[in-house]
């Protein structure tokens, strides 16, 4: 039976047109969707914790899913992410549950998406926020689309919680001109180049 | 005039549980934002009426955000509110000519109906501050179950040069209303008070 237990979902859509220079013809979108859920291991400190992911998978799924209808399909995406908060009874390692149950879950849905999902973690208050790292989802070094995305909700996580986060992005940096492997050159066979 | 837009964004909030209850269904609330170039900053002016258009444009294209993101009807639109924030080469009254004498028109048009005022707050502000949208019941002000905020927080705006302007709209009230007071079923919705 699974612990799963979300109290609230939040999702963020931002559409950024220009940063001050010339504006393109295309904006740049990224999204990110949060999900805020009891943590089981709150409290104290428990050895066996794997099998939570188990519980995680279909919120992933779930969350990348709504991501991928936000940005207005698979086709859009360019860039992901993710990212754990921890509330204050939680471990930092309690974060690193996500990182198997979001990232594959994006990755099983964006083809070809060779890369690895960028990610960070932190134990916070309630109202923190996570500056959720964004790369190219088919190579990580594609200079372009290095990006992040800020989140966080006023009222979580509470102590006993975590906010599990996935960010998608449909582009490079809205003025991106600071060189390196562009998404035009990419091989696309070992998610670095 | 028209708004120069800089970025949109379009925030939803779901309650599916508080205190251990479950709220089902969810209680939702969206806030759509948008960061403008402010016309005006860095002079007086005295007269203002470009930014009361600009005010009527962004009811419409925010509102509008809001019931997309939430994907109701406009008559499924429970709860309103607007609010914004203006950069330090700016002036308060900037905000109060976007948010007070144009805005709500075109933002009833959205949500349908909207006989009750659109509570508002502003302030200026800086990078990454945080603006809190209050939210109250659109047809009927004294509904007590529909008090309620958000909050929306961008990390690159309001420049100096710039104005945030939030609008918020829920499907709901609060996830456990039980402070007594007119309830949504009990109210007439004709005067904009009850």
């Amino acid at each position: 039976m699974s612990e799963l237990s979300v109290r609230k979902t939040a999702y963020s859509v931002e559409e950024i047109f220009h940063d001050g220079g010339p504006r393109p013809a295309q904006s740049l979108r990224r999204a990110s969707a949060m999900a805020v859920v009891k943590n089981p291991f709150a409290g104290r400190y428990v050895e066996d914790i794997q099998w939570f992911m188990e519980d995680l998978k279909p919120l992933g799924l779930q969350m990348a899913e709504k991501l991928i209808s936000l940005l207005g399909g698979a086709d859009q995406i360019e860039g992901y992410g993710k990212g754990a908060m921890i509330g204050e009874e939680g471990e930092l390692e309690h974060g690193a549950l996500w990182h198997a149950p979001g990232g594959y879950a994006m990755r099983q849905m964006l083809d070809p998406s060779n890369a690895i999902v960028p990610s960070t973690k932190k134990v916070v208050g309630v109202g923190g926020y996570l500056d959720v790292p964004i790369t190219h989802i088919n190579a990580s070094y594609v200079r372009s689309h290095f990006d992040s995305m800020e989140v966080g909700l006023s009222d979580a996580p509470r102590k006993n919680e975590m906010s599990l986060i996935l960010v998608m992005s449909t582009g490079a940096r809205i003025h991106n001109r600071a060189g390196g492997l562009s998404a035009a050159d990419i091989e696309g066979k070992d998610g670095l180049r | 005039m028209t708004a120069r837009i800089r970025k949109i964004a379009v925030n939803i909030e779901e309650t599916h549980q508080e205190m251990g209850k479950s709220i089902s269904p969810a209680t939702r609330k969206a806030v759509a934002v948008a960061v403008i170039e402010n016309p005006f900053a860095g002079t007086y002016v005295e007269d203002l009426s470009d930014l009361m258009e600009i005010g009527a444009e962004l009811g419409a294209l925010l509102g509008r955000k809001c019931i997309e993101a939430l994907g109701i009807s406009p008559s499924e639109a429970e709860s309103y509110g607007k609010s914004a924030m203006v950069g330090e080469n700016g002036e308060l009254e900037h905000a109060a000519a976007i948010l007070h004498p144009k805005l709500g028109a075109p933002l009833r048009k959205e949500v349908e109906k909207g006989a009750a005022l659109v509570p508002s707050s502003k302030k200026m502000g800086g990078l990454g501050q945080v603006l809190d949208v209050p939210l109250g019941h659109k047809d009927a002000a004294y509904v007590r179950s529909h008090f309620d905020g958000i909050e929306v927080r961008l990390n690159d705006a309001p420049r100096a040069n710039e104005i945030m302007v939030a609008v918020a709209v829920t499907d709901s009230g609060r996830p456990l209303p039980r402070v007594g007071g007119l309830s949504a079923e009990d109210a007439v919705g004709q005067d904009g008070l009850r």
